[in-house]
């Protein structure tokens, strides 16, 4: 790992804190109220507020968890230099597009 | 009756196996006495490395009954395991003969990350005042009683899993010189530590520290040059 991806782990981490708690205290509150599907959709399609929410939260952790693994390729597998760049951009923006379309899902109306 | 110690020493290459010597113990009897012991009294083609004695060279490290030690520093009191001991070479680099290891990787890496001093003046020049309480100076001292002994090199599970990775100790000496004001390669040193290998690469585990016969911490070192890298790169200076 290099002070760029250094940098940009730690960056996502601090952004994905906060959001991560907002996620869980979302999860109780729609289990603790009984919130069906269909209540949860009503309230996240065409919200502009909700897509950028969880796209940042998608876009940070696929960042994040891409440099992660990485670092663990690096240290556990025999891949080097751009095989490691390869493994990193390929899990990356898998993970971003699932997400993302995830996202698009519920928001979408 | 002489007490005995059971010794178990590392003979031959990576391949090589242990074998057991009676070795007398003694009072105030270090590991690197038991190994002379065994090589003067038992097996002259024993091969190990040592120089002072005293705990200053950092010659003498080896593996001793799994933890990596200053054999000379290390009284066999304070070691032996049911009247055993365990003595190897250190791990992480590779095995000569014996309890002797090839130190070429770990001061190439010290190279790699410009543990070396680079002057920002000529002898014509006034010496430099140094303030012993400037924060520079501090840090510095907290991290410049480095004997090279490999200990924290071969402790380091960072070191075994990334070959690339410049260790502690090269990491350490850098961050005294990222401290040191008379020196002008810093530009060229925080780069080399914030590329692949350098002080990203470390997890963070301590186990540097927690060996360290010198009771240094490279691990705080190593903390100090990613925020000065971190600094660096925000600021556009790498």
């Amino acid at each position: 790992m290099n002070v760029r991806l250094y940098v940009l782990q730690r960056g996502t981490a601090l952004i994905m804190a906060p959001l991560v708690l907002v996620h869980i205290a979302i999860i109780f509150y729609a289990t603790s109220r009984g919130l069906s599907a269909a209540d949860i959709l009503g309230r996240t399609r065409g919200s502009f507020g909700w897509a950028a929410y969880y796209s940042l939260f998608v876009l940070a952790a696929a960042t994040h968890g891409a440099i992660g693994l990485r670092v663990i390729a690096s240290e556990w597998t025999a891949l080097r230099g751009r095989q490691l760049d390869a493994l990193m951009w390929i899990f990356g923006l898998a993970l971003a597009v699932l997400g993302l379309r995830a996202v698009a899902a519920v928001v979408l109306p | 009756m002489t007490n005995t110690i059971e010794v178990s020493l590392w003979r031959g290459k990576a391949d090589g196996r242990y074998q057991t010597f009676s070795v007398p113990q003694r009072e105030n009897q270090t590991v690197l006495d038991v190994v002379t012991w065994v090589q003067r009294n038992a097996d002259p083609t024993l091969s190990y490395r040592f120089a002072c004695r005293v705990g200053m060279c950092g010659s003498c490290a080896m593996t001793v009954n799994g933890r990596p030690r200053w054999t000379c520093r290390t009284h066999t009191s304070k070691v032996v395991e049911n009247g055993r001991l365990e003595i190897g070479p250190l791990a992480n680099l590779p095995v000569i003969k014996d309890l002797t290891c090839d130190m070429q990787a770990f001061f190439e890496k010290w190279q790699k990350a410009k543990g070396v001093f680079a002057p920002s003046k000529t002898k014509n020049d006034p010496i430099e005042k140094i303030l012993p309480g400037s924060p520079p100076r501090q840090a510095a001292d907290a991290a410049i009683e480095c004997i090279n002994c490999a200990v924290c090199f071969a402790a380091c599970d960072t070191v075994r899993w990334n070959e690339d990775y410049v260790g502690p100790a090269a990491l350490n000496r850098a961050w005294t010189l990222v401290n040191d004001v008379r020196d002008a390669g810093n530009r060229d040193r925080l780069s080399a530590v914030a590329a692949g290998g350098g002080c990203h690469a470390c997890h963070s585990h301590q186990s540097c520290q927690e060996h360290c016969p010198k009771a240094l911490n490279p691990t705080a070192s190593i903390a100090g040059l990613k925020r000065r890298t971190m600094q660096a790169y925000i600021r556009r200076e790498l």
